[in-house]
């Protein structure tokens, strides 16, 4: 292991997350069963509930961010060639990470921390829970300030030269994920442990959920990012060409970085306490968010077609078979694509001012963010260790049929699992539930597919047995196979002169910063301003 | 022919054609948005306004005798509703078919939603806030309503009746 490419640092990091994931997969298979009420035996809110707090935590908090510094500190090391900026720091964060984990662990399996991953005050939970998520955030800052100065260490050694794509990608997610991690930040230290604690009586709901929502849109965007790097910057050379644009790569990745935090009132639409006009100022940043999204899409494609022409696809759609999708790395972006093409489409209609309302809170929700999360996002995830794992450790991959077999199993698990969800929203059932005692009539037309999510959630945990087993097997392979290294994507038209804009984050993060104030700045001071009256906890 | 301002930060004039096709497409979808909030003023419920959700027994509006529907001057009706662990109060609402309603709802505790399945008719009951909400019903029949979110472990079994009646039967 060549300990200047972090390899340890990096293959630690990912294993904590995906070893997060198995056990919340786990659980996924008992909710569906729980929740779909065939099974009278299983039925109990408390178990339910207590599960799903743990599920969302150990799939939104633990995997994500454990796999996004670990990708973060292997991508830093080999795309800029130098050494991390500073080992004992990296290690300590990611200490403090683990132990925030391990804190917040023990309320959430016994029960009592069972507000889910959105914490809901005045709902309370155990301190512990609340001061655990606030160091798992904080230890992922080390990682950002890591991040920062490698790009700045490395700039001063390579003046005038173009920093790689991915590291450009990486540091922008680093800034972004600190600026919006802040919001909960603020919400968890100066309401929910002082309040837990007994420490202050009261807390303001609102003014909670508007700090959360400033967090809330963006996060999805911090477990997003390593996703579109390695579509951006290890697909195209996997599948066998050239990326097409390397100088749009760099403006999906700044608009990433300006659009995805002062949008975060599209939580909120259905809220009182914040009003409309605000809303309606936050909905065209959501729709402005598309963009980086839809010139990725164009970018990816766009490569996967020069590779399937080199490698002799001929008309209009010849080059779609010609693609080499033996590589897991082609068939997850691909799949991925396909599912962030189709949950793109459902996040139109969140995002709609008024059309929200007839999917706000429904398993519709549940249905779009398991699409494009565990579908697109954590698919990527895995074609990222199938890539990553023989190069961090030297050992050949166990077998790249089982882990094709897997990245398919997972996408068809996700589809059977969430094209019902968004049916059943559209049907009026609400998400966040562990039994439907409703009326009949609205009830029956749900059972189909609750039989089908029971299906997709079953596929959906083999699959992810599938994914360690593979991991495992591959980290204790007796074939070694050294020297692999990452070889990222070379773009069509070399990159000879870039504007300083499209080279460096200084002005942009600046202006997230202006755009924060402008859409941020009074919903947060009203709170100060009008008479308000805050709310003592209450148990679950 | 004017200058492509895209040309700076891209070179191919396929990939600009599309970056202008998404730019149009996000300001498309907000400009339709904005064209029905304006003409139509169809908006998200985004009431700004306080009350002490510990003392909602001693406010006028929220106080137990005065919940339930009321008729307006203006032949419009105003629906006062609290939300608590775990049901909404009075727990069978009655209004007429097509005729315009206000929904004004406060929580006695936690958070809670309201969602009305086969209607437009949502919200988040938020503590210490005042949610409202401007709709009409055009079908008759009965609906449920359902508690949205999350709120404690009887979450599930928080729901109750909204029947929307022929118009001639009067509201009440």
């Amino acid at each position: 292991m060549d300990d200047t490419k972090a390899a340890g640092l990096g293959l630690v990091n990912m294993w904590v997350g995906f070893i997060a994931f198995l056990a919340a997969a786990v659980m996924g298979l008992y909710q569906v069963l729980e929740r779909s009420g065939l099974f009278p035996d299983l039925e109990s809110p408390a178990l339910y509930f207590a599960s799903v707090s743990t599920h969302g935590v150990l799939m939104g908090f633990v995997l994500t961010t454990f796999l996004v510094v670990g990708f973060g500190y292997y991508t830093a090391t080999t795309s800029l060639k130098q050494p991390l900026w500073n080992r004992r720091l990296a290690w300590f964060g990611f200490w403090l990470s683990i132990t925030g984990v391990l804190l917040a662990a023990v309320p959430l399996l016994t029960g009592q921390a069972s507000v889910l991953y959105t914490f809901y005050p005045p709902l309370k939970a155990h301190p512990a829970f609340y001061i655990g998520a606030a160091l798992l955030v904080m230890g992922s800052w080390f990682w950002c300030l890591e991040m920062v100065m490698m790009m700045a260490v490395w700039k001063r050694a390579h003046p005038g030269e173009t920093v790689p794509l991915a590291m450009f990608g990486t540091t922008a997610n680093a800034i972004m994920w600190f600026i919006t991690s802040l919001g909960v930040a603020l919400e968890v230290v100066f309401q929910l442990i002082p309040w837990s604690l007994g420490l202050i009586e009261t807390v303001d709901v609102g003014l909670a959920r508007t700090l959360f929502s400033w967090t809330l849109h963006a996060i999805v965007y911090f477990w997003l990012f390593p996703a579109y790097i390695a579509m951006y910057t290890l697909l195209p050379k996997a599948a066998g060409g050239k990326l097409f644009s390397d100088q749009m790569g760099r403006v999906a990745f700044i608009m990433l970085l300006v659009f995805s935090i002062p949008i975060g009132f599209h939580h909120l639409y259905m809220d009182p306490f914040q009003a409309a006009g605000w809303k309606f100022l936050h909905m065209i940043g959501t729709f402005m968010v598309a963009v980086p999204t839809l010139i990725t899409g164009f970018t990816i494609i766009a490569s996967l077609e020069i590779a399937g022409r080199l490698r002799g696809g001929k008309g209009l759609l010849g080059w779609i078979a010609a693609l080499p999708w033996s590589n897991p790395m082609v068939t997850a972006a691909g799949l991925g694509l396909l599912m962030l093409t189709m949950g793109g489409f459902g996040g139109m209609i969140n995002a709609s001012y008024s059309m929200n309302a007839m999917v706000h809170n429904t398993q519709w929700v549940t249905g779009h963010f398991h699409l494009i999360f565990a579908g697109t996002t954590v698919i990527m995830y895995f074609a990222i260790a199938y890539y990553l794992w023989p190069r961090m450790t030297g050992r050949r991959l166990y077998s790249n049929t089982l882990a094709l077999t897997q990245l398919w199993l997972w996408f068809i698990g996700m589809l059977i699992l969430t094209l019902p969800w968004h049916y059943l929203g559209i049907a009026g059932q609400p998400r966040r539930i562990s039994s439907t005692p409703y009326d009949a009539a609205l009830v029956q037309q749900w059972d189909a597919s609750e039989l089908a999510m029971i299906m997709g959630g079953f596929i959906l945990l083999v699959s992810a047995v599938m994914l360690v087993f593979v991991l495992v097997r591959t980290q204790t392979n007796p074939q070694r196979e050294p020297g692999m290294t990452v070889e990222y994507a070379e773009p069509l038209h070399p990159v000879l002169r870039i504007p300083r804009l499209l080279n460096g984050l200084a002005f942009w993060t600046a202006l997230v910063v202006v755009y924060m104030i402008a859409s941020y700045g009074y919903p947060i001071l009203q709170f100060f301003l009008m008479e308000t009256h805050g709310t003592t906890p209450w148990s679950i | 022919m004017s200058i492509d301002p895209l040309r700076y930060i891209c070179e191919d004039p396929l990939e600009r054609k599309w970056a202008w096709i998404s730019l149009i497409l996000a300001f498309v979808m907000g400009g339709v948005l904005g064209f029905y909030a304006l003409a139509s003023n169809l908006h998200p419920p985004s009431n700004v306004e306080t009350i002490d959700s510990s003392r909602l027994h001693l406010s006028e509006e929220f106080a137990e005798d005065n919940l339930g529907v009321k008729s307006n001057p203006d032949g419009s009706l105003t629906i006062t509703m609290v939300a608590a662990r775990y049901g909404f109060y009075p727990p069978r609402i009655e209004v007429p078919v097509d005729t315009p309603v206000t929904l004004r709802m406060a929580s006695a505790d936690v958070l809670h939603g309201v969602h009305v399945p086969g209607t437009n008719m949502t919200t988040m009951v938020v503590p210490g806030y005042i949610s409202e909400v401007n709709t009409m019903f055009t079908r008759t029949g009965e609906f449920s309503l359902l508690c949205n979110e999350f709120c404690g472990l009887g979450h599930d079994h928080m729901w109750s009746r909204l029947v929307v009646v022929e118009n001639s039967a009067g509201g009440q």
